[in-house]
């Protein structure tokens, strides 16, 4: 047992570290507060320093970038509030294409989304399925040699800048749920598709895309007729794969302890010396060092090639529903000052606490709720009965 | 970087996890309950297996195993809660073959390496008049190292052989180090003691994922048994949603656990922090665990006749033979947030 990352690794990090210096800049972190978590300019650079190809599995075609090693890339883009959202997507999004994809596909979506020129983004939730993926009703029929969508999709967050959506339809309405669907990559400016944003608390902006007989060859098909729930397990995977390492809490951490050293009360004492205010930080800094553990454990796994499942779900769960019971903390540690956003000029390093505190919600809800994380521990690792 | 045992740690964890069940059943930790919490046949089998000094150097007649190979033992005993003093043991037979303890005479040394003695560590500083108090395994053990007047010491006394009355009956004792001889002072005394104490509370947070797997076992195992409204309890989101934080907590915790014994055996740079975080966040994802397990079970749960009450007293109780988690979370922040600033007069 060895739980040190290799000088391989640590190498890595410090090339990270680097890089982020150089092409991270304040303006990039600042500008998501239209509500777009996405930076071309870094997005490109990240892509051509080989990260976005690195981090398609080698299988694949991709350079197979050693999962310890994107443990490291995605930890310290967290570390660093880098508003690198996109970058999962297009990974998972290639990843399914060179799984299940036709020549087409590949030639068509895969180099313009490998060199960080076209952004992806997904389209299974809809407004009457989100954890119950398989029921979407997003419909396409048959026209011809191709389709004819129908539909409407729910959080298809990036829409409004990407070019691609991984669109799960409805094509058999009459076979059992999961058997009836089928996956297409559907170019954002085919005619009758219309984006809507949808406003969050945490403002960051998602979408709500519509489909108004959309026609599409069927060299935009991924994968079989009615076989789209296999590509729907395949982009789970790979979206376990990337999202294995989960640091959200650290930069509201390092903003509380800044709060805590600078300010100081109506009776001139600072925060951080109080005894239940170092309890809480300490507290925050153990959920992070399990959050860490979990994180190196599941790339070790990748890396050795060992496909691991519940350990996703468990990082998963732990390190959204300790970021938010953090966040909590931290805005009550601040009492009024912690109300601030970052439009007041008094708000602490920007309102950051404050913007974290909105955000962390969502951590628990997308990319798998803590619902069905649960779920799935309690019948994958526990090998208990299917519930309702 | 392998987050999995080794072939050779398998082997340890198939041979000591055996025994651990063989010999460590809960009838046996019932029965130890009323005998001190010590079962010496126990014990003694451990002898035989090399236990009591596996991770001490073969030069010194040690097994010369590393601080994680002796964890995945502890993780076996802790699995059991097994009523023998592993831990502290092999924590204090290390301490004993370091520069600072190699004071102590030979045949001492010998002695608690093969496990013929009983050693323990008395974890906080004896008191003014020399006590130390509630000394975990202070009924039993033979040896005491520990600290007075900030010297490394150590007793060779008679046990008192009757613990004080305690919510998990573990051996807890007071001992009198007004005897002990001094085997190290300063700053040397304090480096010694605070890597034998860094190592057990490595070794305790493993020990905690132990215990926290197998409550979580038993309380699988009960709930898919268990029928209530005609249907198995374990059918019930409520209560499978509470074991799988209760599982999730116990898997970080053993993660977290398992790196901290790396990091502290390999000396890398903030292993004694992770330690203190390990055995911090294990207590409390153990305690998470019986607490879960224990509802579930209803109100057998709460009767002598079932076992998972004997692992919730315990779960509360392992850790605060160390004291205060408060304080142990103070030193946490004095060591990563500075020390408190005094407050103007």
């Amino acid at each position: 047992m060895d739980f040190t990352l290799p000088a391989q690794a640590e190498a890595f990090r410090t090339e990270v570290r680097q890089f982020l210096a150089e092409h991270l800049t304040a303006e990039m972190i600042a500008a998501t507060r239209d509500g777009t978590i996405h930076s071309p300019g870094l997005h490109r650079a990240i892509a051509e320093r080989g990260w976005l190809s690195g981090a398609v599995p080698a299988e694949l075609g991709g350079g197979g970038m050693d999962p310890v090693e994107l443990c490291v890339l995605v930890e310290e883009l967290q570390l660093h509030q880098a508003p690198a959202d996109a970058l999962g997507v297009a990974v998972v999004t290639v990843s399914v294409i060179l799984e299940h994809g036709n020549d087409f596909l590949r030639s068509e979506a895969v180099p313009r989304l490998l060199s960080g020129e076209a952004l992806g983004c997904f389209g299974y939730s809809e407004p009457e399925s989100g954890s119950d993926v398989a029921a979407a009703r997003t419909r396409a029929v048959r026209d011809g040699d191709g389709w004819i969508i129908n539909g409407s999709k729910m959080w298809t967050t990036l829409a409004h800048v990407a070019d691609y959506v991984l669109l799960l339809t409805r094509t058999d309405p009459e076979v059992p749920k999961h058997r009836g669907l089928t996956f297409f990559v559907v170019p954002l400016d085919s005619p009758g598709i219309e984006i809507q944003p949808v406003e969050t608390m945490g403002t960051e902006r998602s979408n709500a895309t519509f489909y108004d007989d959309v026609r599409l060859g069927d060299e935009w098909r991924l994968g079989e007729v009615d076989g789209g729930w296999d590509v729907m397990k395949t982009a789970l995977k790979y979206e376990r794969g990337i999202a294995g390492g989960q640091f959200p809490s650290p930069p509201a951490i390092e903003a509380a302890i800044d709060w805590a050293r600078t300010s100081r009360r109506a009776d001139g004492t600072r925060p951080i010396d109080d005894d239940a205010v170092r309890d809480k930080l300490v507290q925050a800094m153990i959920d992070v060092e399990v959050c860490r553990s979990f994180a190196y454990h599941t790339a070790a796994l990748a890396s050795q090639g060992e496909m691991f499942g519940v350990e996703g779900s468990m990082t998963k769960l732990f390190a959204s529903e300790t970021y938010k019971r953090h966040c909590a903390w931290f805005l009550d540690m601040m009492g009024a000052d912690g109300l601030l956003t970052h439009d007041d000029p008094g708000a602490h390093m920007d309102g950051r606490i404050e913007e974290n505190f909105r955000h962390a919600p969502v951590t628990a809800i997308y990319g798998g709720t803590s619902e069905i994380n649960r779920n799935l521990v309690a019948e994958g690792w526990l090998g208990l009965p299917r519930s309702r | 970087m392998r987050t999995r045992y080794s072939e050779d740690q398998e082997a340890v964890h198939e041979v000591f996890g055996d025994l651990f069940a063989r010999e460590a059943a809960p009838e046996a930790v019932r029965a130890a309950e009323g005998r001190n919490g010590f079962d010496r046949g126990l014990w003694r089998k451990l002898a035989a297996a090399g236990a009591p000094g596996m991770a001490v150097p073969a030069a010194d007649g040690g097994g010369g195993a590393s601080l994680v190979d002796l964890a995945v033992v502890v993780h076996e005993w802790g699995r059991r809660i097994a009523p023998v003093p592993l831990v502290e043991h092999a924590v204090t037979a290390r301490l004993l073959c370091t520069a600072a303890g190699r004071g102590a005479p030979v045949g001492l040394r010998e002695a608690v390496v093969s496990g013929e003695l009983v050693a323990t560590l008395a974890l906080r500083p004896s008191a003014a008049d020399a006590t130390a108090r509630l000394v975990p395994a202070g009924a039993v053990a033979d040896i005491v190292a520990g600290v007075r007047d900030g010297s490394l010491v150590l007793d060779r006394g008679d046990p008192p052989g009757q613990a004080r009355p305690n919510t998990a009956d573990l051996p807890l004792a007071d001992r009198d180090l007004s005897d002990a001889v001094v085997l190290a002072t300063g700053e040397a005394a304090r480096d010694a003691f605070d890597v034998a104490l860094t190592e057990w509370k490595a070794l305790m947070a493993v020990a905690y994922a132990g215990l926290a797997g197998e409550v979580l076992a038993m309380g699988v195992d009960y709930v898919k048994q268990r029928h209530q409204f005609g249907v198995p309890v374990g059918s019930f989101q409520a209560v499978q949603h509470g074991l799988a934080d209760a599982a999730t907590r116990a898997e970080g915790a053993r993660l977290l656990a398992f790196r901290a014994a790396c990091a502290v055996d390999t000396g890398q740079a903030g292993a004694a922090r992770l330690a203190s975080m390990a055995l911090l966040f294990g207590a409390d994802s153990a305690r998470f665990a019986s607490d879960r397990v224990l509802q579930y079970h209803g109100g057998y749960g709460y009767s002598a006749e079932y076992d998972v009450q004997l692992y919730y007293r315990r779960a509360a109780a392992w850790l605060l033979q160390l004291g205060e988690p408060a304080a142990e979370i103070a030193r946490l922040a004095e060591a990563d947030l500075g020390p408190k600033e005094p407050r103007a007069a």
